[in-house]
């Protein structure tokens, strides 16, 4: 847990310097060694997921109340999701979680036009994880899904009407899936807002990237970044279960 | 300074023929954009003291406005609405954007690199940020001040703040989530910091308890800020769109806001005392010359308060219709957070017994800390106990406890650091009678101010209210003479603090013959803060190693 630096004594931090990657330019004055430098930002990379994860920790909590009261209203509310497109979008997720991978991998070994090409890749694979969603949002939109004054609750209390094979809901129980919806939007839309964050910074990189500065044994800000795509993929890992897959289709 | 040497056995070191050094932080670089800009948390420690300071008098204005109104039992100086408003920009000032930010953002800054033998934080440009994102917090509720206020509480009680006022919640709750990212980033740095920039040698158990409970305090930023943050925009997003979460005829569950509220905010009201604990276990240190008795306690207490303090915040919520199982589990724990508390107090007790004390304006107030944190703990314990709670709960009682713990405690803490440090901040000292007025002036004001509502609690006035019943006007014209007589003691330092930047005497490098790395360098310090990193070689709050230190520095030089 200690950094080498708390421990060693300082004659053979001088001795290290010297023998040093120290002459990386990117070296900030007041840390004594880069690798004090990378530590430090890796250390705080994880603090700041941490962060990440009391955030989203409020949510998650809301939901575990709120299913386990309206039970019935969360199983029609998610059956209205289009598991394909989440599946999708899941493997999507993951595949550009795997490119960002590499993506390291190749800043670690020197590779500069294989990291550039990772970064694009995930930059594309984040796209179309995003214009499927809004689709998803959209479609919503259009059946008056959105919770609010316009929110439709005929559809649940005689889903027959509607071409639905659900059961129907008692008219207290179906107002409930406003509930169900609200977390729907409020969890997959900050799960966004944190896509469309990592895609500017992925912007800011892949310039960067192109001209070299990452593939002279500067890998921090890829290594970080990577560390933050992949904190964003794992909520997805939990949100699409928890809202997609919460019972389907129990009439079939 | 001088009046104290002469009656003890310590000697402290002759200032006349102290200078200030050619080049330090200050000096170095002039113009207005060499501070906006800078990355010397030096230098951002002191603008985090304008800003808090800045912000500490608006609160305090309020302050003023609330006690002049509770003068008479009528609603006759405002209507009962702008009080409403009042007693909430009252506590939201001081809370979010002074108490939390004050010790860490002015003395954490500053202290924290010097005192671990480091050049900087470790992240020096996201200490930068986190000014500005505070200042952008802190503009922001002075916007929803200035568009018409708001009048939720600082609570931002549910389902009042989302249904029943037409006031600028969604304003005042941007401004707080705001805030609470500058408070998120400082802990990110801290800690880090801590754990990574430490000085060969500077092993934990060498750290100054000014460490241990800046670290405490941070981890209890980070883990509960982003829960406030998470809080806020579901109100935020209820407001706006009339979804249903907290609303119970929509199927919401009130109570679901005042788990994620209190799980925040009872963390916070440590976020406000740890750090303002470190600095007492400081400057009982240096003034009594001893070693803090129980180092590893006090240590680990620090630790143990930011843990066991994530475990209680459902005493906050008793008469709220909880399962009163669950509320005997919690007054069960709120009676534990209390023992770690009491070691603090005890330990410091232990290290004055046979110590060279000596009188200073920062061991002043640092008595003052530790009788009225007492009297704030003690209370806190009253309020735990179920069976008390249900009587005393949103009265007065409650109003007396907090201000206790935090101006008592936290503010009382603050101004004993901030005259600890200033002779290293500066480079000058502050005049020593007129701050030794000032400290008993508080003490006697504060007092005064409180003491009572404590009785009125008692008698059954509730808080929050522009009007009161008749009988109890002799308690509050009480308290608010108390607070002119506190106001009068809180402006004597920004006086006299301003004056001696001028007109101070030279401190030199140790003024108080302190042990701390910090003040083994010049004061101000140099920019880059030390020639060569340091190595700590001896334990810490060693007086032995310091008095051979000076003894061979006398020797060699003169
Ligand atoms: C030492 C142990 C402490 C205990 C056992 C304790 C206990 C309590 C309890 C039970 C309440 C709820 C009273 C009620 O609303 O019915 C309370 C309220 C409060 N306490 Fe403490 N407390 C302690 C320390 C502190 C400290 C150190 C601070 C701040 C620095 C603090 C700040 C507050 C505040 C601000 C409230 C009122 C919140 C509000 O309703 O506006 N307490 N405390
Ligand atoms: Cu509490």
């Amino acid at each position: 847990m200690d950094s080498a630096l708390a421990t060693t004594d300082p004659a053979d931090l001088h001795a290290e310097q010297e023998h040093g990657h120290v002459s990386l330019p990117q070296h900030r004055h007041h840390f004594e060694t880069v690798e004090q430098q990378r530590e430090a930002g890796s250390f705080g990379m994880w603090l700041f997921l941490l962060t990440e994860i009391m955030f989203f920790g409020g949510m998650f909590l809301a939901y575990l109340l709120y299913r386990n009261w309206y039970y019935p209203a969360f199983v029609v509310g998610s059956n209205q999701l289009s598991v394909r497109i989440g599946t999708f979008n899941t493997m999507v997720l993951i595949t550009s979680g795997f490119c960002m991978a590499i993506g390291v991998w190749a800043a670690e070994v020197r590779k500069r036009s294989l990291l550039t090409a990772m970064l694009v890749t995930t930059t594309l694979l984040g796209v179309l994880f995003l214009s499927l969603k809004y689709d998803e949002y959209h479609e919503k939109y259009e059946l008056h899904h959105i919770p609010g004054n316009n929110f439709n609750v005929s559809m649940f209390t005689n889903p027959a009407g509607y071409g639905i094979k659900e059961a129907p809901l008692p008219p207290d129980m179906a107002q409930k899936t406003q509930v169900f919806f609200f977390l729907y939007f409020a969890m997959t839309g900050m799960h966004a807002l944190h896509m469309i964050i990592g895609l500017g910074i992925l912007c800011w990189l892949i310039p960067r990237a192109r001209r070299g500065d990452f593939s002279s044994g500067y890998v921090a800000p890829v290594e970080n970044f990577a560390l933050y795509w992949h904190f964003i993929d794992v909520v997805w890992l939990f949100l699409y279960p928890l809202l997609y897959l919460i019972n389907r289709h129990p009439m079939h | 300074m001088s009046t104290a040497v002469g009656n003890t056995i310590v000697s402290l070191p002759d200032q006349s023929t102290a200078q200030l050094p050619k080049r330090h932080y200050i000096n170095n670089e002039y113009g207005l954009l060499s501070w906006l800009l800078t990355e010397d948390h030096k230098r951002i420690a002191l603008l985090y003291l304008f800003s808090v300071t800045f912000f500490f008098f608006i609160g305090g204005a309020f302050a003023g406005l609330i006690r002049l109104e509770l003068l008479t039992p009528q609603p006759d100086l405002v209507a009962a609405d702008t009080y409403n408003k009042f007693f909430t920009m009252h506590g939201l000032i001081m809370i979010f954007l002074f108490l939390v930010p004050s010790i860490p953002g002015v003395l954490g800054n500053f202290l924290i690199p010097l005192m671990i033998g480091a050049r900087d934080l470790a992240f020096p440009k996201l200490n930068l940020l986190s000014w500005y994102v505070y200042m952008a917090g802190g503009t922001l509720t002075l916007a929803a001040l200035v568009l018409g206020g708001v009048d939720t509480g600082w609570t931002f009680t549910t389902p009042l703040s989302t249904h029943y006022l037409n006031t600028h919640v969604i304003t005042a709750a941007m401004a707080i989530f705001i805030t609470g990212f500058s408070s998120i980033l400082t802990g990110i740095n801290f800690i880090v910091t801590i754990h990574r920039m430490r000085c060969p040698g500077m092993t934990w158990f060498r750290m100054p308890l000014f460490l241990w409970a800046h670290y405490a305090a941070s981890l209890l930023m980070v883990l509960g800020t982003p829960v406030l943050a998470t809080t806020l925009v579901l109100v935020a997003l209820e407001r706006l769109f009339g979804i249903g979460i907290f609303d119970p005829a929509k199927g919401g569950d009130p109570l679901l806001f005042q788990h994620l509220f209190w799980f925040y905010s009872h963390p916070a009201v440590y976020i406000m005392i740890l750090p303002g604990m470190g600095v007492i276990s400081e400057v009982i240190s240096t003034c009594s010359r001893k070693r803090i008795f129980g180092y590893t306690a006090v240590a680990f207490s620090s630790v143990a308060i930011a843990l066991f303090g994530f475990f209680v915040w459902e005493h906050h919520m008793f008469i709220m219709g909880v399962s009163s199982y669950s509320a005997l589990v919690f007054s069960l724990l709120t009676m534990l957070v209390a023992v770690p508390s009491a070691i603090k107090i005890f330990n410091w007790a232990f290290t004055l017994q046979k110590g060279s004390i000596t009188f200073e304006t920062p061991m002043l107030y640092c008595f003052g800390f530790m009788g009225l944190f007492t009297i704030g703990g003690l209370t806190g314990v009253f309020l735990g106990s179920l069976g008390m709670d249900i009587h005393l709960t949103e009265t007065y009682f409650v109003v007396a406890h907090f201000h206790f713990v935090m101006v008592g405690g936290g503010l009382m803490a603050f101004l004993a650091g901030i005259h600890f440090w200033w002779p290293k901040m500066t480079g000058r000292m502050y005049p020593e009678t007129i701050s030794k007025l000032a400290a008993v002036t508080t003490f006697i004001g504060f007092n005064l101010t409180f003491l009572p509502q404590f009785v009125l609690g008692y008698l059954g006035l509730p808080r929050r209210y522009a009007a009161y019943p008749p009988e109890f006007q002799v308690l509050n014209v009480l308290s608010t003479a108390g607070a002119t007589v506190l106001g009068f003691g809180y402006m004597l330092p920004m006086l006299y603090l301003v004056w001696s930047l001028k007109y101070g005497a030279i401190a030199g490098s140790n003024p108080w013959q302190a042990t701390g790395l910090e003040w083994q360098i010049a004061s101000p310090p140099p920019t880059e803060n030390f020639a060569e990193i340091p190595i700590m070689d001896h334990e810490v709050y060693d007086y032995e190693w310091l008095a051979n230190k000076t003894k061979k520095e006398v020797t060699t030089v003169g």
